[in-house]
């Protein structure tokens, strides 16, 4: 065990000091480990490109021997699939038969019939012939590949390819090599065209096959100018019999002369065939490719919390497959040849590998501190998971050693490969993804921390950005404050999955890639898969229209012009032009026939009547002009593979063959001349390839404008924004810039200012609004209305008590002096009466006359109460020199000294009564115009709003009222004993206060029995919220409370806080959030009193909570605001103010979230956790703050009704 | 209320059953189409005129069954989880799901393409790898015997079908059948098994997300 711990330590250790090397030179790191991964990959340029394309090697066909199948030392180059006999000897006899002279008199079909005719007898010849010398008698059965059944699956080429026999294929097989059924064959090119393959055909037809050279230049059609039919007898044969051979080519060539040939015979042709992969095999391969791309999906999709995704994802895709490259090269360099399919183990190889220890690593390293040093980051995760990453790669490595054991040499070399790639991807996952986490982290931390800050909760910022609050000096008159809002519609925390899906796609304009990627790979797929088509289609028009542009070649039959192509000589130097070996006279007259004038007016030189047989270059190796796949497809059908295994093709014997016409005829069938004549194409042969050219390129441009026609729309339709204009401003924003979206946008900037309400002399004790008009009430006991619009005071509602003596102390000082004081002098003195006499009577309005700066002109009279008693100690002519502007620097001064000069205020000052001390206003609601205020001594008094007078009265209550609640026409005072009662406003009967179902009932005894059984004296409701009917109550005894506001029944009783409930909210969905002193914050579903989530996330109680639509938010004791998520209880954010700033809260719109606090007002934007601007609004106000005596009334533009 | 919503989530339940009953039929049904052709023989290299019909090489039935089998072993696996008590925990997520599969679908190439010496060797490897799926995906013990018992029934399923002649291998060595086949079966019905695992995994999410807003 101490071992273990001591290795651990140590492994430990070694990973901490590699992390540190690691994140402090990542580019010298980097450079070293490309350095590594191409000097280990540099042993794969030897190997053989990977291609399934068959490989050619010439020898002598003199000195031919059937190669052995040992290695035989030094060679020359000879390759080294070069061993053994070959699969088979392939003898090509290639005929050209044409009709000669033309007669006008034939029918097209007469260009093909009869010479096709002959391949019967020239089979016969073949199969027939003998050669005997001194070894013995042999015949072509003896030598020939014999096969039997075709393929199971070809049954229906049953027909048309030999079976049990001989392997020759000619065209002849199309007539089960019967000159009879030939014959009587009516139409002879219906019966070629029935075998082949309907629509799209492969390179390799059964036409080819059987004719042996491309289809186009068989010559088998109606539309045969050349009037030379080319085709081919194909013997394969098993052993090479060089003498058999040679007597073959010699009878065949003394029966069919020909004269002009001049092909080589001396060289033989071994084509290696690679293995090729079917789409059988491929399905498999396919698959685990798909396994192995939806693995690597799923494993670089966790990796999160870094600055660049998917840098980090192809990161780690490139130290796997580096690292299997690296394995392969470090094999190859000690000898070891992969004779693994590589494409088939390449995707287990990977699964082995893995890509575990690379996201366990980004896991380690982001969950770090963000606050240490990127170097001690990296080298802390590498160190944290240095043993699970050692342990893994141990039980790896023994695995792995386990199945080398096996002795099975496939699965050795396997594990041979995944042992050297496990340790290079070790190696390159310590130096290259490493360093590269360290500079990705790095980027992160410059680019990201400072925006991040306020969302990481509890560090200290350790740069102060331009958006932290500023310690401005409270400005004298409230001065603009500008503030930017965001429009709604980019407000969301998170956008739905389709939009983010449609986003995503606009952002990287994925679908016009994968289109153009697409098109790029189909493309490349026609090119490749079809050389016999396009390329040879190419060549071939290209060598047509050489003679054209030559002038000395212009007299020459078209088709003779294909060779310069192959020669790339002079073309007259190998272009054997022979003079015509028919004697016959060239008659004019017969040339052209009836088709005659019409040619004869576009070319000059008619084809000739003769058709010239010649015998080209390309003639040697006509078999090259076939597809690739030719001769694996022959075999294949006879279940015989070339893959790994090459065949050897003879020299070709040539054979020409002229027929006269009148053998044409003869072999004529009857339908033959009932043929149509062919239709007359209007244009000459070379005019036509040429059109072609022009069609082609034509339709190539047409296709390529449609394209990017159409790759128009789709942009257009897939992006409709426009990325250009904005791009600049989007992801380089940089620290200080106005807050934008992701796309750009800066919202509009708007200015709000806050206005200040003064006009109370003592701190604000309650406040009720209800958008139109705003109460607050002082600790004095004064209630002022404002209009919450401009901030005009409309209503003064003096306090009936004790508070007319202060202002008679302070008559006689400044009464007379002030011209500006005379109102409130008189105010003053109207309270001196209005005290004096009973409360009954109603208190007189005071309507303000003057508009201008009301709040000024109020402001000195009634603050000189408070310092009263510092008259005596400052000169008054210095309150009395203060400007008007300045009067908050004094009020703040004043305050402070009415602070220390507090404690003896009580005696200083003889109240009549202790009631009147007792009768501050607790608790105040506004509804209407009416005010409902809840005084100490449980006395609940209606005031009419606008009026100024008190409506009713109510004074049941002994307890002090805490809380109101005043909906409709209902009121619910929550008392200190814990009492709740429901009262009732009648409206249109003289105003009074009607104890909802009477007094005994729900009057000062505990109104519901829950409450009698418990300490009535620590239940102190401390707040009580209604919506939709229902009055929820939190109380000190833990419990939350919810009633029916119709019949005051107490529906639920919430229990689930362990500390006092200090904070509720309940919206109209009925969801309960209420927080504790517990520091616990509980969501509740009304309608059925469950729980749905309790969370704990403050230290200390939690002052304040709000809902939004998405998201609680709550703020505590501990200066931190918590953003959850409603749905799911989780927290999204929080984010940490400076001491005392965030006291309370607000949300003005889904996004907007107002701090207000010790002297400052904070704008969030919740959906960032950004600060977007702290106002410092003068000293003592929030947005309408009831800390000191004044009022402060910030426009928020738009949403003023929200203030409260 | 309550009754609303949980009836509500009896019919979440019942689709998400029948949704993942699909998947996972559709995945049996795949694997058993790949890994037949993995399991004929090579016979051409080329490409045979009619390929599409060599995929659809095995009887009709072999698919149908494989995916029914594949559906009935997914569902049972999260369910004798739950009747257990004891949630799968172990590596819940779907690269590692991915991964199993892969090896899943190497251990049928390595039996298709590897030429072994002797066909122990071969079974003994087999057996091996299907124990290492088992302990680098799985680890537990209910999976391990279901697996066991379950693969056990469908060699004996198999030496049915053998015996009575619907079909046959090539070079029977163990009473009719490969001898690697309950490997093979083994492997798979931990492949299925944790699939079904990590695709019941939404459920469940889901019910705690439903009690939670409850």
């Amino acid at each position: 065990m101490t071992l273990r711990k001591q290795l651990r330590e140590k492994i430990s250790a070694a990973f901490y000091r590699h992390g540190l090397l690691c994140a402090s030179y990542p580019v010298p790191i980097i450079l070293f480990t490309s350095a590594s991964i191409l000097t280990c990959c540099y042993p794969l340029l030897r190997l053989p490109l990977p291609g399934t394309g068959p490989v050619e090697f010439t020898t002598g066909v003199r000195d031919y021997s059937v190669p052995s199948h040992e290695p035989q030392g030094d060679l020359g180059e000879r390759p080294d699939w070069y061993r053994g006999p070959p699969v088979a000897y392939i003898q090509q006899v290639l005929v050209k038969a044409a009709v000669s002279p033309w007669d006008s008199s034939l029918v097209p079909v007469d260009v093909f019939r009869s010479p096709l005719g002959r391949v019967f007898s020239l089979l016969e010849e073949i199969r027939n012939h003998v050669h005997s010398d001194s070894s013995g008698i042999r015949s072509l059965e003896s030598l020939c590949l014999q096969v039997t059944d075709l393929f199971p699956g070809l049954r229906r080429m049953q027909s048309v390819l030999p079976e049990h026999g001989c392997l020759l294929v000619s065209p002849g097989n199309y007539w089960q090599n019967q000159r009879e059924l030939f014959d009587s064959d009516a139409d002879l090119l219906k019966t070629i065209q029935k075998h082949e393959p309907k629509g799209l055909h492969t390179s390799a037809t059964l036409r080819d096959l059987l004719f042996g050279v491309p289809g186009k230049y068989t010559g088998v059609s109606h539309y045969n100018r050349k009037r030379v039919v080319t085709y081919t007898i194909t013997v394969v044969l098993s052993s090479y019999d060089a003498r058999f051979l040679g007597s073959l080519r010699a009878r065949l060539k003394q029966l069919h002369p020909s004269a002009n040939c001049s092909l080589r015979e001396d060289h033989m042709v071994h084509v290696h065939f690679k293995e090729e992969i079917g789409i059988a095999e491929l399905i498999p391969l396919v698959t685990t490719y798909i396994i192995l791309f939806a693995y690597i999906y799923f494993s670089t999709r966790k990796i999160d919390m870094v600055k660049s995704k998917w840098g980090l994802a192809l990161a780690a895709v490139v130290t796997v497959l580096s690292s299997l490259l690296m394995s392969v090269g470090l094999c190859t360099l000690f000898g070891l040849t992969p004779t693994l399919n590589g494409g088939e183990i390449f995707p287990y190889l990977v699964v082995v590998i893995g890509l575990e220890n690379v996201l366990v690593l980004t896991k380690s390293v982001v969950s770090t501190p963000v606050d240490l040093e990127v170097k001690l980051r990296i080298a802390q995760g590498l160190s944290n998971e240095s043993w699970s990453i050692m342990k893994n790669m141990a039980t790896e490595l023994c695995i792995i050693l386990i199945g080398y054991f096996t002795l099975v040499p496939a699965i050795q070399e396997f594990c041979l490969f995944a042992v050297v790639g496990l340790v290079s991807d070790f190696f390159l996952q310590m130096f290259f993804f490493t360093t590269v986490l360290s500079i990705d982290i790095r980027r992160m931390e410059l680019a990201d921390l400072n925006r991040r800050l306020p969302a990481e909760a509890g560090l200290p910022p350790p740069k102060p950005g331009p958006l932290r609050p500023r310690e401005v000096p409270p400005p004298p008159r409230p001065s603009p404050h500008t503030i930017t809002l965001q429009t709604p519609a980019f407000r969301n925390l998170r956008l739905p999955k389709r939009l983010r899906v449609v986003y995503f796609l606009a952002r990287t304009r994925l679908a016009q890639r994968i289109i153009m990627v697409g098109t790029v790979i189909w493309i490349g797929i026609l090119v490749y898969t079809d050389p016999a088509g396009i390329r040879t289609y190419l060549a071939a028009q290209v060598s047509e229209q050489s003679p054209l542009g030559d002038p000395g070649g212009a007299g020459l039959p078209p088709h003779l012009g294909v060779a310069p192509v192959f020669r790339g000589g002079d073309p007259t130097s190998t272009l054997s032009i022979h003079p015509a070996p028919d004697p016959t006279p060239l008659p004019e007259n017969q040339s052209q026939g009836h088709h005659g004038p019409a040619r004869a007016g576009l070319l000059p030189q008619a084809p000739p009547a003769v058709p010239q047989i010649t015998w080209g270059a390309e003639d040697e190796e006509g078999w090259r002009r076939l597809s690739f796949r030719h001769w694996p497809s022959l075999f294949s059908y006879y279940n015989i593979t070339l893959a790994k295994r090459y065949i050897s093709i003879l020299p070709v014997i040539p054979v020409t063959v002229h027929l006269s016409p009148q053998e044409a005829i003869e072999t004529r069938h009857p339908q033959d001349t009932r043929h149509p004549p062919p239709p007359i194409p209007k244009v000459s042969a070379d005019l036509q390839t040429d059109l072609t050219l022009y069609k082609v390129a034509a339709l190539g441009l047409a296709a390529g404008v449609l394209l990017v026609l159409l790759l128009f729309c789709l942009y257009r339709v897939l992006c409709p924004r426009n990325y250009g204009q904005n791009g600049v401003s989007h992801g380089r924003r940089r620290r200080g810039d106005l807050p934008c979206d992701d796309y750009g946008y800066s919202p509009p900037v708007s200015e709000i200012s806050p206005l200040l309400l003064r006009g109370h002399s003592m701190d604000i004790e309650c406040l009720a609004s209800d958008g139109m008009l705003l109460a607050s009430c002082c600790l004095a006991g004064q209630i002022r209305v404002w209009d919450a619009q401009t901030g005009d005071c409309l209503t003064v509602i003096p306090k009936p008590g004790g508070c007319w003596e202060q202002r008679d102390g302070w008559d006689g000082v400044g009464g007379a002096t002030e011209p500006e004081c005379l109102c409130s002098e008189a105010h003053g003195s109207y309270v001196g009466i209005d005290g004096l006499s009973e409360e009954e009577e109603g208190y007189p309005l005071r309507r303000r006359t003057a508009p201008i700066r009301p709040t000024l002109f109020n402001d000195q009279p009634d603050l000189t109460p408070l310092i009263d008693t510092n008259f005596t100690s400052q000169p008054p002519s210095h309150l009395l020199s203060t400007p008007p502007r300045a009067g908050f620097d004094f009020g703040g001064l004043v305050e402070r000294a009415y602070m220390e000069h507090e404690p003896p205020s009580p005696s200083a000052y003889t109240s009549p009564s202790s009631a009147d001390w007792e009768s501050s206003v607790w608790a105040m609601e506004l509804r209407g115009n009416l005010i409902a205020a809840g005084r100490s001594s449980g006395k609940l008094e209606l005031w009419d709003a606008v009026e100024g007078s008190l409506r009713c009265s109510n004074e049941d209550g002994v307890s002090g009222i805490t809380a109101l609640a005043f909906l409709n026409n209902r009121i619910v005072a929550a008392r200190l004993n814990g009492s709740l009662d429901f009262f009732t406003v009648e409206i249109n009967k003289p105003l009074c206060l009607l104890q909802y179902r009477g007094a005994p009932l729900r009057g000062s005894v505990p109104p519901s029995p829950c409450y009698s059984s418990e300490d009535v004296i620590s239940c102190q409701l401390t707040r009580s919220v209604h919506a939709a009917g229902r009055v929820v109550t939190g109380s000190q005894d833990h419990t939350v409370r919810i009633y029916r506001l119709e019949d005051s029944c107490c529906l639920f009783t919430l229990q689930g806080h362990s500390g006092g409930i200090t904070a509720i909210y309940i919206d109209q969905t009925m969801v309960l959030a209420s927080g504790g002193q517990d520091g616990a914050i509980c969501l509740w579903d009304v309608l059925t009193g469950s729980r749905v989530s309790h969370v704990y996330g403050h230290r200390g109680d939690v002052t304040s909570l709000v809902c939004t639509t998405s998201c609680v938010i709550s703020s505590g004791l501990d200066d931190l605001i918590c953003i959850w998520d409603r749905s799911t209880g989780i927290k999204l954010y929080s984010i940490q103010q400076e001491a005392g700033c965030g006291a309370s809260l607000g949300v003005i719109s889904e996004s907007l979230l107002v701090t207000g606090g010790q002297g400052c007002v904070s704008f969030w934007d919740l959906n960032f956790g950004d600060l977007l601007q702290t106002l410092l609004v003068l000293d003592n106000a929030a947005i309408v703050c009831d800390f000191g005596s004044e009022l402060s009334l910030v426009y928020v533009p738009s949403v003023l009704e929200k203030l409260d | 209320k309550t009754e609303a919503s949980s009836t509500c989530r009896r019919v979440f339940v019942t689709t998400n059953l029948l949704i993942r009953g699909a998947m996972l039929f559709s995945v049996g049904v795949f694997l058993a189409l790949v890994l037949n052709l993995l399991q004929v023989q090579r016979n051409v290299t080329l490409f045979p005129p009619d390929v599409i019909s060599s995929i659809f090489s095995s009887a009709w039935w072999v698919p149908p069954c494989c995916g029914t089998a594949s559906a009935m072993i997914g569902l049972l696996y999260p369910c004798i989880d739950s009747c257990l008590g004891e949630p799968h925990k172990f590596k819940r997520e779907w690269s590692s799901v991915m991964r199993c599969v892969a090896v899943f679908v190497g251990i049928n190439h390595a039996s298709a393409k590897v030429d072994f010496a002797n066909n122990v060797q071969l079974s003994l490897t087999l057996a091996a790898l299907s124990i290492g799926l088992w302990w680098t995906f799985d680890r537990s013990r209910s999976g391990f015997s279901l697996g066991v018992t379950i693969a056990l029934l469908a060699t004996l399923a198999t030496q049915l079908l053998v015996y009575n002649g619907v079909f046959q291998y090539t070079s029977p060595d163990f009473l009719y059948i490969r001898s690697w086949l309950p490997c093979i079966f083994f492997a798979g019905v931990i492949t299925m098994g944790n699939i079904g695992r990590q695709l019941a995994l939404y459920e469940y999410k889901f019910i705690q997300e439903k009690s939670h807003q409850d």
